[in-house]
């Protein structure tokens, strides 16, 4: 019987596929789900010029404190926990990143919808009277042909389409030929960051066989379909320290520890970047596990 | 009853904001909101419908940040958007910034290009505001909050929509701006902030004092934010925020002497 493709890759031949300068959508919410492991095989790259786009967490903070963000597309980045992201906020109020486009959540979602349409824009009300707009005055409106009841013609934002060369996910379960599975409460927005790219690459908890996708989960958590995916990697405690549940929570308190180090003086992020950024996955999973050792001595 | 605290003067004030909203999704933003939806909820309007803040449509009223209560529906980020356009939903953000013509600022302090402080970011703001009824808690009210013009404008106020087009003020709605010392909304000559009610303790001097722009009065006079009831005190007290957690967000000013 004939079979698709085996797909599997490491984190470092997927960042081997990507150039400087390329569009990289990157998947999850803020400090949840998001694909850590492949940031930080960005940050350990020579890559330079990216454009990021993001619903931004620490995955944001990170990058651009690396200096590899020449173009932000973003509607808020935050930790949730720890509300202002302290790498975001430095590199905005230093001026590090070149171009910034700042959108409303529900534009992000719509330039999303459209680049996976193959679209070049779909029309919202959000951002109308906002300093979005003045912000970003390549982002123009459209007039309805339509008459509203009253008569109206309405001038509506027309969102341009957030077309990605290339998408980043990570999800709990995925088989060796991208069919991925969600088992937490939220999809988020990974199928359609999947869909709005060319090249699109899902990391994951655990791979398993195809018939374990469906084994203990309801079919409608398989959120990304293999047609939709260049490359699956497998990545244990890959979204660390964002949220992967129900296979782990948020590490509370290594944010905790990014956050202060990260808002602290420069010596004391050098600190953060040797201790954990300075290896590669394995290292760094190895010096969590320290650092929670530590803890729980102290 | 024990004497009223303000932080539970501005939870019944906040659940004033969602008495007369039907069966919509109440959308509260950050702690005092939350307490004040679920004492809206148990009291005023059980039609509300609210969520753990994640994903779930809750079917009961849990106290502040519990888990475990009955589920009836799913509203992952994706939904929340569809609601936005649809309509049936009333936010309550936090604003860092609130002008003279009730314009929101989340997103930066300064010049955008490159602010003295990043904050947030847009969210939801622009989108909420020409979609659906948005109000603002505001949990120390005073003259860097209530600004002449916001550095950045994300949530659209009424006059701002209104300039913007007949898409932008059709469904532009905003409802109440409830803090530490008053309640307001944006009715004004002008579209511009008015005074509603000041709080028990507080006076409209002290009001208009840590705002910087001159507020708008009522024809009838400033009136007084009413206190909860004895049995609001109960729900509040005993059933949602036995932990007192929201004296940390609103310090405990004594209303009576």
């Amino acid at each position: 019987m004939s079979k698709p493709r085996d797909k599997q890759l490491t984190t470092d031949q997927v960042v081997a596929q990507l150039e400087d300068g390329m569009t990289i959508g990157i998947g999850g919410w803020g400090p949840r789900r998001k694909p850590m492991a492949l940031v930080r095989a960005i940050l350990r790259s020579d890559l330079k010029d990216l454009t990021i786009v993001s619903w931004g967490g620490a995955d944001v903070g990170l990058l651009a404190r690396a200096g590899k963000i020449r173009k932000l597309v973003y509607a808020f980045v935050s930790l949730d926990s720890v509300p202002l992201e302290p790498n975001f906020q430095r590199a905005r109020q230093d001026g590090t990143i070149a171009e910034i486009v700042e959108l409303d959540e529900g534009m992000f979602q719509t330039g999303l919808y459209a680049a996976a349409q193959r679209l070049p824009f779909l029309p919202v009300r959000a951002g109308l009277g906002s300093d979005v707009l003045v912000n970003n005055p390549q982002i123009r409106t459209v007039t309805s042909p339509y008459a509203h009841a009253d008569g109206d013609f309405e001038e509506l934002v027309a969102v341009p389409a957030l077309d990605l060369d290339v998408a980043l996910v990570h999800l709990n379960r995925a088989d060796v030929h991208g069919n991925a599975a969600y088992l937490g409460p939220d999809p988020y927005f990974d199928d359609l960051f999947c869909m709005a790219a060319d090249r699109a690459f899902v990391s994951c908890e655990q791979i398993v066989d195809t018939a374990g996708l469906t084994v203990d989960s309801p079919v409608q958590r398989l959120l990304v379909s293999r047609m939709m995916v260049a490359g699956v990697v497998e990545t244990p405690n890959g979204a660390h320290f964002t949220t992967c549940t129900p296979d782990y929570e948020r590490d509370e308190s290594f944010q905790k520890a990014y956050a202060a180090a990260a808002g602290g003086p420069d010596a004391e992020w050098a600190a953060f970047e040797q201790r954990f950024l300075s290896g590669d996955e394995a290292a760094y999973q190895e010096a969590v596990r320290a650092f929670h050792q530590e803890a729980a001595r102290a | 009853m024990p004497d009223v605290t303000r932080a539970e003067v501005c939870a019944a004030a906040i659940a004033d904001a969602f008495k007369d909203d039907g069966e919509i999704f109440a959308s509260p933003m950050g702690m005092l909101p939350m307490l004040g939806v679920r004492l809206a909820k148990l009291t005023s309007n059980p039609d509300l419908v609210i969520s753990d803040g994640e994903s779930l449509f809750l079917a009961g009223v849990p106290p502040l940040f519990a888990t475990g209560d009955v589920v009836e529906g799913w509203i992952p980020f994706r939904k929340v958007f569809d609601v936005i356009g649809y309509g049936r939903r009333h936010v309550m953000m936090g604003a860092s910034q609130v002008d003279r013509h009730g314009n929101q600022n989340i997103s930066a302090i300064g010049d955008f290009d490159r602010p003295t402080r990043q904050l947030l970011g847009s969210r939801g703001a622009p989108g909420n505001t020409v979609n659906n009824r948005t109000s603002y808690w505001v949990p120390k009210h005073s003259s860097r909050v209530f600004v002449e013009r916001v550095d950045v404008v994300t949530g659209v106020g009424p006059k701002r929509a209104k300039e913007a087009g007949p898409a932008a003020s059709r469904y532009n709605d905003i409802h109440r701006i409830v803090t530490n010392l008053a309640v307001l909304d944006v009715a004004g000559p002008d579209d511009t902030v008015r005074l509603l009610s000041v709080h028990p303790g507080v006076s409209a001097e002290q009001v208009q004092e840590a705002t910087a722009f001159e507020l708008a009065l009522p024809d009838g006079g400033v009136s007084v934010t009413r206190e909860p009831s004895d049995s609001e005190l109960v729900i509040i007290r005993e059933l949602l925020d036995p932990k007192t957690l929201r004296d940390r967000e609103v310090r405990p000013a004594e209303v009576k002497p």
